[in-house]
């Protein structure tokens, strides 16, 4: 829609301010930076909590409070941002061992995409409204939504700020987390709740159905690439930025969904890590076998 | 003692004095992880009264160090050992980290004391069932803590791996006076390096030095069934009769 106009340059740099010329790339820009930041953050302890499942039920979940705001005539965003965290409240009060059920959340997430479906139907303007909230309309995000982005995602970081050493304790080990004395249900309910702002934002940019790309495949590759949270967190976000930020350029020659791109970077980023290690691996083992007489097999279970 | 309108059990009375090597046997479900509970300030008791450092137990307890038995870490647990060590001192904190050295520092001490430095930049879901034991007891010892609960360490270790972690234990037990109750199903490993055996069976509680409570007159008391100790030539110990034979099996 837009690419005809401009060709591509091979100098980035130059393409790069052709782009910015047009305030809707602006806004996708910056909307898209801030969102990957605090997708890589929260992606992290999704991760390591191992609640990759909670968050795409949760993005369904904010489907039917997005459709349900487009029936009444409100922004979508506040409709996604009752839902989300209000269901991630209630996941957070069940506790973690409840938030990892998945039979429960597999069955409340048809109910709540039917129930959005209903809401859609109910509304006129029907397939545009429905497209954007599933897969995202990066292009579409206003100066407001930036603002509105920002001042969320600013509030997210600073409880996450607040809480990470806590947090990461009772996610890591949570038997000794509890004994030493930290307050597990009020841990998990606040981090269910910037899970959901999080998704939220990320809804404008990626969709509710494409949100693994941005909350989780960052993270995944992340945690193959290093074992220290804080450096996993730092490659978490590179990943997610690296993908919106070409996954933009791409889009604005390419003319088709920057969803698609970002989704595709993401998931081509993940392939190559997970191959390359596993042909590290055969390397290694070969290399060790080659080095001892004996192969010496350390497995100690009974 | 018990929880949900059940007692576990009851009518029992013991100390345990700073810088006792105390093992906690019984069969399943005897109430050993309930004890633990009770120490740490997770459960109440029904009745009675239970004192840890002279008051009662409360959550959050920094002299005392806990290796629950734990499911959360598994081969998909991409963090390093040292990360889990350091969360021991720092993992209660409030906002982000600005005493990394100290932290470090503190990590490198425990899991040397543990003999486990190289185990360090490693990642837990790397490690063996031995190795990941010494990483949990590090864990327990970055605090400098004066009690330490250990819930079934020995469980999934054969026989020479079991040995090595409890020499690991018991050396920190004399060598910080670090009072330590650890709960397990096989007495052998340990026996050489107990000061007092806790022995929960059918109820009932008997306490003691390992001499006199692992007698056949002492454990048929406790299960209220005939139950035979018997000693092999290396003076391991089998226990014949009660609900389940332990002792012997090794893991």
């Amino acid at each position: 829609m837009t690419g005809a106009a401009v060709a591509f340059s091979w100098n980035i740099v130059t393409d790069l301010r052709t782009m910015w010329e047009f305030s809707f790339m602006r806004n996708a820009f910056e909307a898209g930076t801030i969102i990957s930041i605090v997708a890589g953050i929260i992606g992290y302890f999704v991760v390591v909590r191992r609640s990759a499942f909670a968050t795409h039920a949760l993005g369904h979940v904010g489907f039917s409070g997005a459709a349900g705001a487009v029936l009444f005539g409100v922004n979508p965003i506040y409709g996604l941002l009752l839902f989300t965290t209000s269901g991630a409240a209630g996941m957070g009060l069940l506790g973690r061992r409840a938030a990892n059920r998945d039979l429960e959340i597999g069955t409340v997430l048809a109910f709540m995409l039917g129930v959005g479906l209903l809401f859609l139907s109910l509304y006129n303007g029907y397939a545009t409204e429905a497209y954007s909230i599933l897969f995202g309309e990066i292009l579409g995000i206003s100066d407001g939504g930036v603002v509105f982005t920002l001042e969320a995602s600013v509030v997210v970081l600073a409880v996450m700020a607040l809480i990470y050493r806590r947090l990461l304790f009772a996610s890591l080990d949570e038997d000794v987390a509890e004994a030493r004395g930290l307050p597990m249900v009020a841990l998990g309910v606040t981090f269910m709740v910037l899970l959901a702002v999080a998704i939220s934002i990320a809804v404008q940019v990626i969709g509710v159905l494409l949100i693994f790309a941005l909350m989780v495949t960052p993270a995944a590759v992340a945690v193959r690439l290093t074992k220290r949270p804080l450096y996993a967190i730092v490659v978490s976000i590179l990943v997610a930025l690296f993908a919106t930020w070409v996954g933009l350029f791409v889009q604005f020659y390419a003319q088709y969904p920057a969803s698609f791109f970002i989704v595709s970077i993401a998931f081509g980023i993940y392939v190559v890590v997970r191959a390359g290690q596993a042909i590290l691996a055969r390397w290694v083992r070969h290399d060790v076998r080659n080095a001892l007489p004996e192969p010496s097999n350390g497995s100690e279970s009974s | 003692m018990g929880y949900r309108d059940k007692f576990v059990w009851r009518d029992a009375t013991f100390e345990v004095r700073r810088g006792e090597f105390v093992a906690v046997i019984g069969p399943n479900g005897a109430g050993k992880t309930t004890l633990f509970r009770l120490l740490l300030g997770l459960q109440r008791p029904m009745a009675g009264a239970l004192t840890v450092f002279g008051a009662s137990p409360r959550r959050g307890n920094h002299r005392i160090g806990y290796v629950p038995q734990r499911h959360t870490i598994d081969n998909e647990t991409h963090v390093a050992a040292e990360t889990l060590v350091r969360l021991g001192v720092s993992g209660t904190k409030w906002g982000l980290s600005f005493s990394l050295r100290a932290e470090r520092q503190a990590a490198a001490a425990a899991l040397e004391a543990v003999g486990a430095v190289e185990l360090g930049p490693k990642s837990l879901g790397s490690l063996s069932g031995g190795e990941l034991q010494r990483v949990f007891l590090a864990e327990a010892l970055v605090g400098d803590p004066e009690m330490l609960l250990l819930d079934e360490p020995l469980s999934n270790l054969d026989l020479r791996r079991s040995r090595a972690l409890v020499e690991v234990i018991h050396g920190l037990v004399r060598s910080r006076n670090v009072t330590t109750l650890l709960v397990a199903h096989d007495i052998n490993p340990l026996i050489q390096c107990l000061d007092k055996v806790i022995y929960i069976a059918n109820g009932n509680v008997a306490t003691g030095p390992p001499e006199l409570v692992l007698t056949s007159r002492s454990l048929t008391e406790l299960y209220g069934v005939p139950v035979e100790v018997l000693h092999d030539s290396r003076n391991n110990i089998v226990i014949v009769g009660g609900e389940d034979i332990h002792g012997g099996e090794n893991g």
